[in-house]
């Protein structure tokens, strides 16, 4: 017999906010996911803290402040006043670390956003590197909030991990680098040949999909790091290398002679990479799928990182919405009403943070394509913020 | 511990000189520590699955029969992206195996040699040994296969360019090429063939030993026959084999050397990291166990008239097996143990397959690292149970 039975059940109704009250390890980086049970000694200040929350939302009631329910995640990002964010180990254009050691990078940037929309400050992030392998352990357990890192959302990830989509950051699709001296020009004519993969990514199985499809064979060689599969394929490994085709034009750029290879144009997948939270918190998880939202949206209207200021005071009915001129939109995610400027302050909108670190302000120079606006032909299209 | 009386505790006047009776003392804390023990147990599990489930993370081991999707560079087993995550696992665990029996032989093989090389009269020899000895086992393991893999085979030349064997094999970055005999068909028939004559081979040589116990001299007719016969009738059957199987060369196709029998470079890294490695302490096991015989022993065998070499193998070798064979489970254990860091070389053995690539897709973390340990744990166990029933066997009764 269990005390845990007996809290689970019984005062369960005191336990909603459980991150929120007096669990002593509740705040301080590396602190378990605050929306699981805490045992032992902290248990009965545990539950006093919960009730006592409680007791202090149901007195709010009656105020005129509009509250969403209590978000465990954003209650601890709060209380640490840092945002744990995952991201790559070290990819360009997505999360890598300059020479200063600033972290930069489309993925990076958005954990920046995230940040300002919360504290209305996007330094106020940690940078959590991660591997492909750690990633989503990493955000089970509590130790990021959010996981920034190009990762492709996929119906089995979305249901059996535990953790949820937030949205599309970058439509990418899987392609193939290969040496110029192969005189290869599609993807089929690589029967037989060794190709370096990265373990535990949706790569890893695109690449027997499609080889499987077609009858065809191939010689696997996977390594748990992409740094080590672009070695590998550098020293002749293995004749191809595949991997999401943006990552592709950044690794190339790592390799010693990149003039001598090519990437394939034959893209093999979809890979819609985007932002990941946990499951079960929905305040955390709205603030972060508005967040990407506001993004896209600033950029359909026209708002910069520059014109922000001017624009608070825009006519647009529309512009004014979003800043929170007469509206509690803010409010209604948790947050303040003026997040937008913030977030747009910081980071700029989606197609500025876009050109900065993978388009043309990059060297990466990859074009919008599928990543324009659905105003310009691409993909990117987000719900109305009104 | 001492037996608690608990027949003065029985009766109601005793119950304070009960509490001071140190047996009594003793089993009420080791009952009250088993108890928490078995508390904490309870609370772990029942902590984990309950946490699982409110994360809505999928638990269960449902997920081996699912189709796994990936591929795998080595599969000693039938297996392709079609297979199950539990044939994923098989896969990985027969790689694991495949490394570490190989591994353990070369390395005992090695280990024997440069450990005899250690007490070599030459000193040459004595102190090449003692180099390789204090080089290989004072720097680190994982240093060592990835000067192996990274700077040894990496730098071999692309396939176009692949270093000829004699006999029609390749070396090149993508791993070493030999030529296969692919058996037309009867090849069970020969290791049954093989099998039997091994097992003959055995019990004529026992059958001499109890004969030459017994004072008898020379082989009778029917043991002359049996020699005869375990040594012809394979040798024939092997003729037979090679005449009707056909050979298969490697040859260099678009990418890569197709046909013939590819071994990977990760693997050939590993099986040569983790055999040099552990060879260095088996060697220093094998020097002190040979020390570790008495003086007067080898004084006793030279008075008799053996050779350094007979008394080496007759009378030194079998007294030390006895002080060899213990440290010796251990190298073997920590061999099996360190092939997992086949991970870092990309080579696909039960870690990287298993607890990398499976616990990846699935994300069934709790379940995946539970089934790597308990087979780790059956590894070690099952070589250990080994060696200990070897050991028993060589040791003798003491005088």
């Amino acid at each position: 017999m269990s005390i845990r039975g007996k809290i689970g059940t019984d005062i369960s109704p005191c336990g909603e906010g459980s991150g929120v009250g007096g669990s002593p390890t509740a705040d301080g980086l590396g602190s378990p996911p605050p929306n699981l049970p805490h045992k032992g000694g902290g248990m009965v200040a545990r539950m006093l803290g919960a009730c006592f929350t409680a007791a202090f939302m149901l007195a709010l009631i009656g105020s005129d402040a509009v509250f969403a329910q209590a978000s465990p995640t954003l209650d601890t990002v709060r209380k640490r006043g840092l945002l744990n964010c995952g991201v790559n180990t070290g990819l360009a254009g997505f999360a890598a670390p300059d020479a200063r050691g600033r972290w930069v990078g489309i993925d990076a940037d958005f954990c920046r956003a995230v940040a300002a929309a919360v504290f209305g400050d996007g330094d106020k992030v940690r940078f959590v590197p991660l591997n492909a392998k750690e990633r989503f352990t990493a955000l089970q357990s509590g130790e990021v909030d959010l996981l920034s890192r190009n990762t492709t959302w996929t119906m089995s990830r979305d249901t059996s991990l535990g953790l949820n989509f937030a949205g599309v950051l970058f439509y990418d699709g899987q392609a193939f680098m290969v040496r110029d001296s192969q005189q290869l020009t599609s993807v089929e004519e690589l029967a037989g040949a060794s190709i370096c993969v990265q373990t535990g990514t949706t790569n890893e199985l695109n690449l027997a999909d499609y080889f499987e499809t077609r009858g065809l064979t191939y010689k696997p060689v996977v390594f748990e790091r992409l740094i080590e599969v672009l070695a590998a394929y550098q020293s002749n490994r293995c004749d191809a290398f595949t991997t999401d085709s943006s990552q592709l034009v950044a690794e190339r750029t790592r390799l010693a002679d990149p003039d001598n290879h090519k990437i394939l144009p034959d893209l093999i997948s979809k890979e819609p990479l985007g932002p990941l939270v946990r499951q079960g918190d929905a305040v955390w998880s709205n603030i972060v799928r508005w967040t990407l939202f506001l993004l896209i949206n600033a950029e359909e209207l026209g708002i910069t990182q520059d014109n922000v200021g001017e624009m608070r005071t825009s006519s647009n009915p529309e512009i004014r919405r979003i800043f929170g001129e007469g509206s509690t939109f803010g409010r209604a995610l948790g947050l303040k009403d003026d997040w937008a400027v913030s977030v747009i302050g910081t980071v700029g909108n989606y197609g500025e943070t876009f050109e900065r670190n993978l388009g043309q302000g990059s060297p990466l120079k990859i074009e919008r394509g599928r990543n324009a606006l659905w105003t310009k032909g691409g993909l990117m299209y987000a719900p109305p913020i009104r | 511990m001492r037996t608690p009386d608990f027949k003065r505790w029985s009766t109601a006047s005793t119950w304070k000189e009960a509490a001071y009776d140190p047996g009594v003392r003793a089993a009420v804390f080791q009952v009250l520590l088993a108890l928490a023990i078995a508390f904490l147990a309870y609370e772990i599990v029942s902590n984990t699955i309950e946490n699982l489930r409110k994360q809505n993370i999928a638990s269960g081991f449902g997920f081996l029969a699912e189709t796994a999707g990936f591929d795998i560079s080595q599969t000693p087993i039938p297996y392709s992206s079609k297979s199950t995550y539990g044939a994923a696992f098989l896969v990985g665990l027969a790689n694991t195996l495949i490394v570490a029996v190989i591994g353990i032989v070369i390395a005992t093989v090695l280990g024997f040699a440069i450990g005899i090389a250690r007490l070599s009269p030459n000193w040459l020899v004595a102190k090449l040994a003692l180099s390789y000895v204090e080089l290989v086992r004072n720097l680190p393991l994982l240093l060592q296969l990835l000067v192996w893999y990274v700077a040894v085979l990496r730098t071999l030349p692309a396939p176009e360019e692949a270093l000829a064997l004699p006999g029609g094999g390749f070396l090149d970055v993508r791993g070493l090429h030999l030529p296969r005999l692919a058996l037309e068909s009867g090849g069970s028939l020969l290791v049954v063939v093989l099998a039997l004559a091994l097992a003959g081979a055995w019990w004529l040589k026992r059958q001499a030993a109890i004969d030459r116990e017994a004072g008898r001299r020379g082989p009778t007719r029917a043991q002359r026959v049996g020699r005869v016969l375990v040594i012809a009738v394979p040798a024939v059957a092997l003729a037979v084999a090679f005449a009707a199987s056909s050979v298969t060369y490697p040859v260099l196709g678009r990418f890569n050397h197709e046909g013939g029998f590819s071994i990977e470079p990760e693997f050939l890294a590993l099986v040569i990291g983790l055999s040099t490695y552990t060879a260095a302490f088996i060697a220093e096991i094998v020097r002190a166990g040979f020390q570790g015989v008495p003086r007067g022993q080898r004084e006793a065998a030279a008075a008799l008239g053996l050779s350094r070499r007979q008394a080496l193998r007759l009378v030194i070798l079998p007294q030390s097996l006895r002080i060899i064979i213990p440290p010796l489970t251990n190298q073997y254990l920590n061999l099996t143990k360190n092939s997992s860091l086949a991970v870092a070389i990309g080579y696909p053995d039960l870690v990287s397959v298993f607890s990398g690539t499976v616990l990846n897709q699935t994300g069934q973390a709790v379940e995946v690292i539970l089934i790597t340990m308990a087979v780790y744990l059956a590894i070690s166990l099952a070589t250990a149970a080994f060696m200990n029933w070897f050991n028993m066997r060589t040791s003798w009764a003491e005088r």
